[in-house]
């Protein structure tokens, strides 16, 4: 069965973007395969691993979980809305300069997630930014690059 | 892991949403916040030829506490406004404190308590609270309204509730607790923000030193949330102790028939009660 396609026009990183889609597609899907942004990555499909996380109204969510007809007429923020030109936003920088990825298949989540935070509560503690962190899951860097990251971009962002 | 194709109603009233359900039936899902729908339409576990989205129903978002023997949550209130409610006295501590035990950041950030309750995980915390609070669980369809009792509402099946196909779950009106409770929560599992294997949600009325009345809940050890009914009468009338409690949370224990799987055999859930209801009633005692 194939279902009629829905016309929605997303909002992301500023930009609008017409898509059709079923409303079965992911935003996760539809930002990759409509949109042309592949930064965003699929890791379990079931709303555990975290990696697809994007912003919607400036809040972290799994975009597995979440169909493209849901978010219409929502500010949608993705990995590629971080970085200003040439230069790295302060979170990004911090991943680089502090090793917080190996690999770097989990790395878009965790930088959405941590701007995330960081904007609504740019002065969260360590404990409460340690339970939102394990929010998302990392097989390379242990977590602890991943922490000291965005430590250091929290305090660079309150300065 | 593609969910199979749907149609998708975003109807913007409850009569509208009501509507969708008396012509769909079982052929229709609500969808909220979708945490735990769209990971089972993901596995194809879930195969709904309808969705019908209620983010844009008006006032399902809304505590309403007007009411000053109780509170009315809606249906679309999130996990994460109610970690940080305002609701005065134990109530609202007990709320919060069983709030930051659902699931991880982003999942409390979409997620809702009438989802919550309506999906009827055995293992879900507000489940646990609402039976423990006996929850009134308002059910609405095109021909009315009905009112059902959290003890009615959740079958001893899992992932099962009263709730007919044609009918919305609005709100759940739980009652307000006056200073003289005191309210605790505790829950085991193996990382923070995964499903609980234990969980105990726990209620305490004093009278000066003694206990008036116990309400002790708890998840993971049946197909639906449970009350500890032995537990709860071996506290009605003792000292507020920490003996009191001991006696209750053995008494818990073995009142409980778990069924033993791959988080946890039946001896080591029936141990976790054991552990959990102690800690749920030092807090709800200290």
């Amino acid at each position: 069965m194939t279902a009629r396609r829905a016309e929605l026009t997303l909002t992301v990183n500023g930009q609008p973007y017409d898509v059709a889609v079923e409303p079965r597609k992911t935003l996760a899907d539809t930002l990759r395969e409509e949109c042309g942004l592949t930064g965003t990555h699929l890791g379990c499909e079931h709303g555990v691993c975290g990696a697809c996380t994007v912003l919607v109204d400036d809040e972290p969510v799994r975009a597995c979980l979440m169909f493209a007809v849901q978010c219409s007429g929502q500010a949608i923020r993705t990995v590629e809305g971080l970085a200003d030109g040439e230069s790295l936003h302060p979170i990004q920088q911090a991943f680089w300069e502090h090793h917080g990825l190996q690999c770097g298949f989990c790395t878009p989540g965790f930088l959405m997630l941590a701007t995330s935070v960081l904007e609504s509560r740019p002065d969260i503690g360590d404990e409460e930014l340690r339970e939102v962190l394990a929010s998302n899951l990392c097989r390379c860097t242990g977590y602890q690059n991943i922490i000291t990251s965005v430590h250091s971009a929290r305090d660079q962002m309150r300065s | 892991m593609k969910p199979a194709a749907f149609e998708y109603h975003a109807p913007r009233t409850l009569e509208e949403a009501l509507g969708l359900l008396e012509e769909h039936q079982d052929e229709a899902k609500v969808l909220a916040g979708g945490q735990s729908l769209v990971p089972a339409m993901n596995f194809r576990l879930a195969r709904p030829a309808v969705l019908v989205d209620i983010a844009h129903v008006p006032d399902l978002d809304r505590i309403d506490e007007a009411d000053p023997a109780s509170v009315t949550i809606g249906a679309r209130v999130r996990h994460l406004d109610l970690e940080h409610n305002t609701i005065a006295g134990p109530l609202g501590s007990l709320i919060a404190s069983t709030g930051r035990w659902v699931g991880h950041y982003p999942i409390r950030i979409r997620g809702t308590f009438g989802g919550s309750l309506a999906h009827a995980d055995p293992a879900a915390e507000w489940c646990a609270l609402a039976r423990a609070l006996d929850a009134e669980i308002h059910c609405r369809s095109t021909t009315g309204e009905r009112t059902v009792g959290a003890g009615d509402f959740f079958e001893q099946m899992a992932f099962t509730t009263c709730l007919e196909p044609d009918e919305l779950l609005v709100g759940v009106r739980l009652p307000r607790l006056g200073d003289s409770w005191g309210v605790g929560m505790a829950e085991f599992a193996r990382r923070w923000g995964d499903f609980a294997i234990v969980l105990a949600v726990a209620a305490v009325e004093r009278d000066g030193d003694s206990i008036a009345g116990a309400r002790i809940a708890l998840g993971g050890v049946a197909g639906g949330p449970v009350r500890a009914a032995n537990a709860e009468a071996l506290m009605a009338g003792r000292p507020a102790t920490a003996e009191t409690a001991a006696a209750a949370a053995a008494a818990a224990a073995e009142e409980v028939d778990p069924t033993g799987d791959i988080h946890g055999s039946a001896d080591y859930r029936r141990d976790l009660v054991r552990a959990m209801v102690t800690r749920a009633l030092d807090q709800a005692l200290a």
